[in-house]
């Protein structure tokens, strides 16, 4: 059945309900999206069988009247996330071969939720890039392409590439992604897609391969606002196996959508209006708070002004907590070995060969700012001003319910581009970052197109744990953008 | 530029990665521009503020005690590069 | 104070002390896998102690309450708020790559323990700290030339490491240190204190210097596991720092492993590199918050501990410090020793508990648990002697059949007919027996050899068996060779 991948899934639900078509008929009209996108490499590992079987099971229970949330809905997990045998390899070569004989708290909910997985999807090694330029597995290609440039191939963003490009490219309904310093957002916002970081401890992160623990929160990366809500309700929870994951109950995310933002304050943070940055950013913010205004919110400007320094602290917080996660991969227990004359070679050799050039680089910079000496005025100076940015936070929600910031300084640009100077890269997440750094729920949503005819996106910051006003005003700027451009690459045809 | 070669040489050591002696030179001209670069921090007054140790406000959660896990040692040397006798083996040791 | 003599004249040695501790807990400190000693390898390892990829700690209660409890039986301050640190290094014994563990806020702070030394002395030792962390698993050198093989099942056990200030100046005081240290540990549960099983091992912090003089450099001596090894290791190390001092040299930190074999200290090698184990705050892991109600809770459940129970022996039972020392030291032993004492005279039964029992314990490698002889039955026998059933010499005698047999004292005296001979008409005849016996000798004695009064006693109780009441012999005697 053709056309079948090109629903929202909400509507796919919506059919699986009426028996409209099965899952087993979706999810094979899906397998067959994700064979046409191989050229675009959004996934490092295709479960076709997996995904059939899992199917039958939801038909059987979509028939039964036991269906889940997520039933019959197939799904890409992004290669982050341990899913019981199969493999889960962070896109590093030194988790070559890992097959967890576990499975994530989030990708078990899914299933749990009827969810069905069509494979693992290609991202930044250990979720560090803003590109997709450094998986082991290969760039990922963006299915976007510049209106006059057809040849150039594009990032999709990163590090939760391969997921954006899924939904995008129509080769999954949805995907999950995580988010550390902008993981999710930047890429959709450079696919034109919904992506959703909820607040810090609302998924667990039980079974995801670390990079940042004090950052890292999945979420979901979906065609819709509503998708995301649906998508969202589903992975979220309360986990004991997570001692930071936050015992609140999940509301019911879809409810919120179609709320209206009368009377909701929306604060616009002047530091984020950066020096150089494109005027078609700002032109599109400006016109984010004018749909916002139209539908009733009051727009108010409040400061955050300590927002200059959150990349700067990013980049000394999440390599240091990056260093330490990954010592893990020493070639013991799982994954490569690369052998040498005595056990520290083994290690020298293992780790030199097993993780790519930008994971080194952050365990270098990692293990350098927490070492003797240094300690002090790095690390810990990082953590003082990144409580300023969370107090900053606390301030403006005297005065604001949500923010609205652009999420990315510029529409995705050329595989290949700002590869020899990493603050170029990490510039990228400017306006992601601070959000991450105070562990708030944030949603970039497809607002409009670039001169050069590529997607951007906004982002509504929120207060923690209120996901559902985050949602509410995501909505009503998605009604008001009435985004419907669509990309050069379409898997389902 | 803030880091030397054999800083580069004595980190990597420390991070146990193996980093070919032609590529300390560069290396630590690429880490240095990210180190000078956050320096920026430097500027901000933190005097009398706590660094922050927990993004979310609530503190340590316990578990009981009580065995609910482990029991399955072929399960953990599952995905082990080199495993025998039930154990996970490495290069030799010298203590 | 003791000091070690050098050739340039007395030396003072500087001893402090960890202690690591593995706390009594079903389960291991951050995940649910069991603690139990000498499972299959890797069979008691969950994918958090094998730190697969994913995989977060959560913390124990047990394990929690266990150092706010010990923290309490020393008297220490117990920190509200503490945080764990990991401590990074590579080794394929520790899966993380790092140690979870406390760093600048433990749980908790300063404390001291009273220590018992030799003639019934005593002496304040401060602690610096308590910390919980993470054992890590065992490397094994020796079952393959060219690998070292690894199990994980000590991995991610709860530890305690108690941290003594500089406070001790012999191998003696060192050693009384980990005595009464393992002695509260038992006391209150949190550790069993096994030192061949390696729940307590402990590292030596050895330094010297002239007396009075300024700090000498230290070095670490790491994981002693006996209390005979602790005191050769401190002995050897100091006269080793010594000697290099007065021969010119200079002592390098360092840290060292004791060769019981040798009797000797030697470099570790392989941790010779200096370490930078870049601490931070562990961000799997919130700071550890106590209530002022939790601590009291556990403050309930202590026991009455050794030092509390050791002044109570010696002002109810008019002990002197050192026989109320000894008998405090296991809480199975003052348990013991209050059952035969109940209702009895307090300083023969401590007699009874420490040299004969103990005596006879010792010599058959058993502990009070295990004794053949109860307290009541103990109590028995103690009580014929008191209503001079039996005497002191003859109780001793039954004293060693109830130890091989288990059997109870009256029994045994009724069987083998050793009650005391009290009837006056009886030792009368034993006694003129002897003097018919012995003319000569009274003669003698009459003629003025006092001396030979003991002969008579001695020869009277042996012909009673030993049964005949010692002060009637005296007296009769007395009235027969004097009157
Ligand atoms: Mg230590
Ligand atoms: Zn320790």
């Amino acid at each position: 059945m053709s056309g079948l991948s090109a629903l929202t899934l909400a509507e796919a639900r919506d059919g699986l309900k009426t028996g409209d078509f099965t899952s087993v008929e979706l999810t094979q009209a899906h397998l067959k999206a994700v064979e046409a996108a191989r050229p675009l490499n959004a996934y490092s590992c295709e479960t076709p069988e997996k995904a059939l079987e899992m199917a039958a099971e939801s038909d059987t229970r979509i028939a039964a009247g036991k269906a889940g949330a997520m039933e019959g809905l197939p799904v890409a997990i992004k290669d982050l996330f341990c899913t019981q045998g199969v493999l889960s390899t962070a896109g590093s070569h030194i988790l070559d071969g890992f097959r967890p004989h576990y499975e994530s708290t989030v990708t078990r909910n899914l299933w749990d939720a009827g969810a069905v997985m069509l494979g693992k999807a290609n991202m930044d090694e250990f979720a560090m890039g803003s590109s997709n330029m450094t998986s082991h597995y290969g760039a990922v290609e963006n299915p976007w392409k510049r209106k006059d440039d057809r040849k150039a191939k594009l990032v999709p963003g990163g590090s939760s590439g391969g997921s954006a490009t899924a939904v995008a490219a129509r080769a999954a309904l949805a995907a999950t992604g995580t988010d550390t310093g902008g993981s999710i957002r930047q890429p959709a916002s450079f696919t034109g897609i919904v992506g959703m970081k909820p607040t810090y401890g609302r998924c667990s992160r039980w079974g995801i391969i670390a990079f940042a623990s004090s950052l890292d929160q999945a979420g979901p990366m979906t065609r819709s606002v509503r998708d995301a809500a649906i998508m969202l309700g589903a992975m979220a929870g309360f986990d004991p196996r997570d001692s930071t994951s936050v015992d609140a109950p999940v509301p019911d995310y879809e409810a919120v959508i179609g709320g209206s933002v009368k009377g909701l304050k929306v604060g616009i943070p002047k530091e984020y209006r950066m020096e150089g940055a494109p005027p078609e950013i700002d032109a599109l913010w400006q016109q984010g708070a004018d749909w916002l205004r139209d539908a009733g919110a009051e727009i108010v400007e409040v400061s955050l002004p300590h927002t200059e320094h959150a990349l700067a602290v990013y980049y000394i917080v999440a390599p240091a907590e990056a260093s330490s996660n990954l010592a893990r991969y020493d070639g013991v227990r799982y994954g490569l070995r690369i052998p040498g004359s005595s056990l520290q070679e083994m290690y020298e050799n293992t780790r030199a060969a097993g993780f790519g050039q930008e994971v080194k680089r952050r365990v270098l910079i990692g293990t350098y700012v927490l070492s003797a000496g240094y300690y002090d005025a790095y690390y810990l100076k990082a953590q003082k001003v990144r409580s300023r940015i969370a107090g900053d936070f606390r301030d403006a929600w005297d005065k604001v319910d949500v923010l609205l910031a652009p999420t990315a300084p510029n529409a995705a640009f050329g595989q290949g581009e700002k590869m020899d100077d990493p603050i170029a890269m990490y510039l990228n997440d400017v306006f992601t970052v601070p959000a991450s750094l105070a562990g708030l729920p944030a949603i970039s949503v497809p607002a409009g197109l670039s001169a050069e005819g590529l997607p951007l996106g906004l982002q509504v910051i929120g207060r923690p744990f209120d996901e559902e006003t985050v949602l509410r005003a995501a909505h009503v700027l998605e009604g008001a953008a009435g985004f419907d451009a669509m990309p050069d690459f379409i898997a389902g045809g | 530029m803030s880091l030397d070669k054999e800083t580069v040489a004595k980190i990597a050591h420390l991070a146990r990665i193996h980093v070919p002696q032609q590529d300390l030179e560069p290396l630590a001209g690429e880490l240095s521009k990210i180190l000078d670069w956050v320096e920026q921090l430097n500027r901000v007054d933190t005097e009398g503020v706590a660094p922050m140790t927990s993004v979310v406000a609530m503190p340590a959660r316990w578990r009981a005690d009580a065995v609910t896990d482990g029991g399955y040692p072929d399960d953990v040397l599952a995905n082990a590069p080199e495993a025998e006798h039930g154990f996970y083996t490495v290069p030799k040791v010298m203590e | 104070m003791t000091m070690l003599e050098g050739r340039t004249g007395p030396w003072e040695v500087v001893i402090g002390l960890e202690i690591h501790a593995q706390v009594i807990s079903n389960a291991k400190l951050f995940s649910g896998a069991s603690t139990e000693f000498g499972a299959a390898p890797n069979s008691q390892v969950s994918f958090v102690d094998s730190a697969m990829p994913g995989m977060l700690p959560v913390l124990n209660e047990r394990c929690v309450a266990q150092a706010v409890r010990t923290g309490l039986a020393i008297g220490a301050k117990i920190n509200l708020h503490s945080v764990f640190a990991r401590k990074n290094y590579f080794y394929p014994d520790l899966p993380q790559g790092y140690q979870i563990s406390q760093y600048e806020e433990p749980i908790v702070g300063e404390g001291e323990v009273v220590i018992d030394l030799d003639g019934g002395a005593s002496k304040t030792v401060g602690i610096e700290r308590l910390h919980l962390e993470q054992d890590a698993g065992k490397s094994l050198h020796d079952q393959s030339p060219n690998q070292s093989f690894i199990d994980l099942n000590r991995s991610g056990v709860a530890l305690m490491e108690i941290v003594s200030k500089p406070d001790m100046r012999s191998a003696d005081e060192a050693s009384a240190y980990v005595t009464k240290m393992r002695s509260i540990l038992r006391y209150i549960g949190s550790c069993d204190g096994n030192m061949q099983e390696g729940s307590l091992r402990c590292d030596a912090n050895v330094s010297v210097r002239k007396p009075g003089g300024e700090l000498g450099t230290r070095c670490e001596i790491k994981n002693v596991n006996s209390l005979r090894f602790l005191r050769q290791a401190i002995e050897y190390e100091a006269m080793r720092q010594i000697e290099i001092i007065e021969d010119g040299g200079t002592i390098d930190q360092q840290t060292l492993l004791f060769d019981p074999g040798k009797g000797e200290t030697r470099s570790m090698r392989s941790k010779e590199e200096a370490h930078d184990y870049r601490y931070f705050p562990d961000p799997d892991l919130l700071p550890l918050e106590l209530t002022p109600d939790f601590i009291e809770a556990q403050r309930e459940t202590l026991p009455e501990l050794p030092d509390e129970k050791k002044a109570r022996f010696m002002a109810d039972y008019r002990l002197s410090p050192y026989d109320a020392a000894v008998l405090v030291a296991e809480r199975e032993t003052a348990d013991f020793f209050e059952d035969v004492a109940r209702g009895r005279d307090a300083k023969l039964a401590a007699n009874w508990v420490i040299s004969e029992l103990f005596g006879r314990l010792n010599k058959a490698g058993k502990d009070v648990t295990d004794s053949p002889v109860s307290a009541d039955s103990l109590g028995g026998l103690i009580d014929l002697v008191a209503d001079s059933t039996i005497s002191g010499s003859i109780a001793k005698k039954v004293f060693d059949d109830m130890f091989e047999t288990g059997r109870e004292a009256a029994a045994i005296v009724e069987e083998q007919g050793l009650k005391q001979v009290t009837d006056t008409g009886e030792i009368e005849g034993i006694i003129d027996k002897v003097l018919a016996d012995n003319p000569d000798k009274v003669a003698e004695y009459r003629g003025g050899k006092d001396k030979l009064f003991g002969f008579f006693v001695g020869q009277t109780m042996r012909a009673s068996h030993g049964k005949a009441n010692p002060q009637m012999v005296n007296e009769l005697l007395r009235r027969k060779l004097d009157g």
